[in-house]
């Protein structure tokens, strides 16, 4: 991520002086910079709201009920993770809230997730493997139907705009599987976490 | 058929759980109301921890995209890509949409809009913007929501994920279209 931080501004800069565009790289600074905090601010209605109902289904049973049920592929998937954590039933509903394409949920779900994982975590500053496990999840954006694709395909008069369902479909699963995977390989050869922050 | 029953579950998914959570909670005796308001209160605790990590990685990408490097990236790799069969056009989205997914959707529907229903560009770029989500953005909110800055190898999976879903795309629609 160090790496990635540097080389996105010092190239853009760079990049940005040659095309003589470095005032628009520079405004770039306060739009992002505001943008974010737009982001950030624009969470937290939705996000209170999840949270309060995951809450209530955490309270009630429902989220160690759904943990129980999917059982067999997240022992798998998360096997540093008790099997009767929270954190199984919260990954289950994120990955539902995210292939039905409900993003708004999905999100305060996974975060959910990342909470309970954390308490596993033996190094509070460093990923887990369950954490880069539920990022591979989510990164690779696994979803039913393209709903907002769909709506600028019908804005055009696409005749036929289920005809790209199918392969997107596809595709996204491949990508998907192919997350996991390498989430499973990497897992196995990455040094592993040290006891508090002891990596890097 | 498939998409009218997917667009069904999409349209009842939410108020089934809303309907689902409040029930059980309510036949296992939770308290509803306290649990929800005392759950909510992290709602902005969590926007507020995940500010400076979504900075970091908007500003960054904001200035990336605004020094004009993505349409020269686009130039180096046009022919190569177009002996697979990629029309220039598509490439931006190509870059952009593990950046930034409003940015993504921008390109698409330019494309859409100047080159219409029936270009193979609005298919392939269709089926890549549908089949991706903005990798960045998700590893700054979930990281931030807990304060992790060392993410492993979380950021090299999702990239080389990405990427394998440009290919499948390329070869997908190259088939199917």
């Amino acid at each position: 991520m160090n790496y990635i931080f540097y080389f996105l501004i010092v190239i853009s800069i760079v990049v940005g002086a040659i095309n003589g565009k470095l005032s628009d790289v520079v405004n770039a600074i306060l739009s992002g910079a505001e943008l974010s905090v737009k982001v950030a601010f624009s969470l937290i209605g939705i996000m209170a709201f999840w949270l309060g109902m995951m809450k209530i289904a955490e309270k009630c049973g429902l989220v160690s009920l759904i943990a129980k049920i999917i059982k067999p592929i997240t022992k798998r998937l998360f096997n540093e993770i008790p099997e009767d954590s929270p954190a199984i039933g919260n990954i289950a509903m994120n990955f539902s809230a995210n292939a039905f394409g409900l993003s708004n949920a999905a999100t305060p779900m996974g975060l959910k997730a990342m909470e309970e994982l954390q308490n596993h975590n033996i190094d509070k500053s460093s990923a887990s493997n369950a954490m880069c496990m539920l990022l591979a999840m989510n990164t690779a954006g696994f979803q039913l139907i393209p709903a907002t694709v769909l709506a600028v395909l019908i804005g055009i008069g696409y005749k036929n705009p289920t005809e790209i369902i199918a392969p997107t479909l596809l595709v996204t699963t491949i990508a998907f599987v192919s997350a996991i995977v390498l989430a499973k390989i990497f897992e196995k050869f990455w040094a592993p976490q040290k006891k508090d922050g002891g990596e890097q | 058929m498939f998409h009218n029953i997917m667009q069904i579950i999409s349209l009842w998914a939410l108020p089934a759980i809303l309907i689902l959570i409040l029930t059980m909670g309510l036949a296992k005796k939770v308290p509803l109301y306290e649990t929800f308001t005392d759950g909510a209160k992290d709602g902005f605790k969590v926007a507020v921890n995940i500010i400076p990590y979504l900075v970091a990685i908007i500003v960054a990408i904001s200035m990336f995209r605004a020094s004009g490097i993505i349409d020269l990236v686009g130039q180096v790799f046009a022919p190569i890509l177009s002996k697979f069969n990629v029309p220039a056009d598509t490439i931006p989205i190509m870059i952009v949409r593990s950046l930034s997914g409003s940015a993504a959707l921008g390109v698409f529907s330019d494309i859409a809009n100047n080159l219409g229903p029936d270009s193979y560009a609005t298919k392939l770029s269709a089926v890549m913007v549908g089949s991706s989500e903005t990798t960045f953005y998700v590893l700054a909110v979930y990281f931030g929501a807990v304060g992790i800055s060392k993410l492993r190898y979380a950021l090299l999976v999702g990239i080389l994920a990405d990427f394998i879903g440009i290919v499948a795309a390329i070869s997908v629609c190259n088939l199917v279209f």
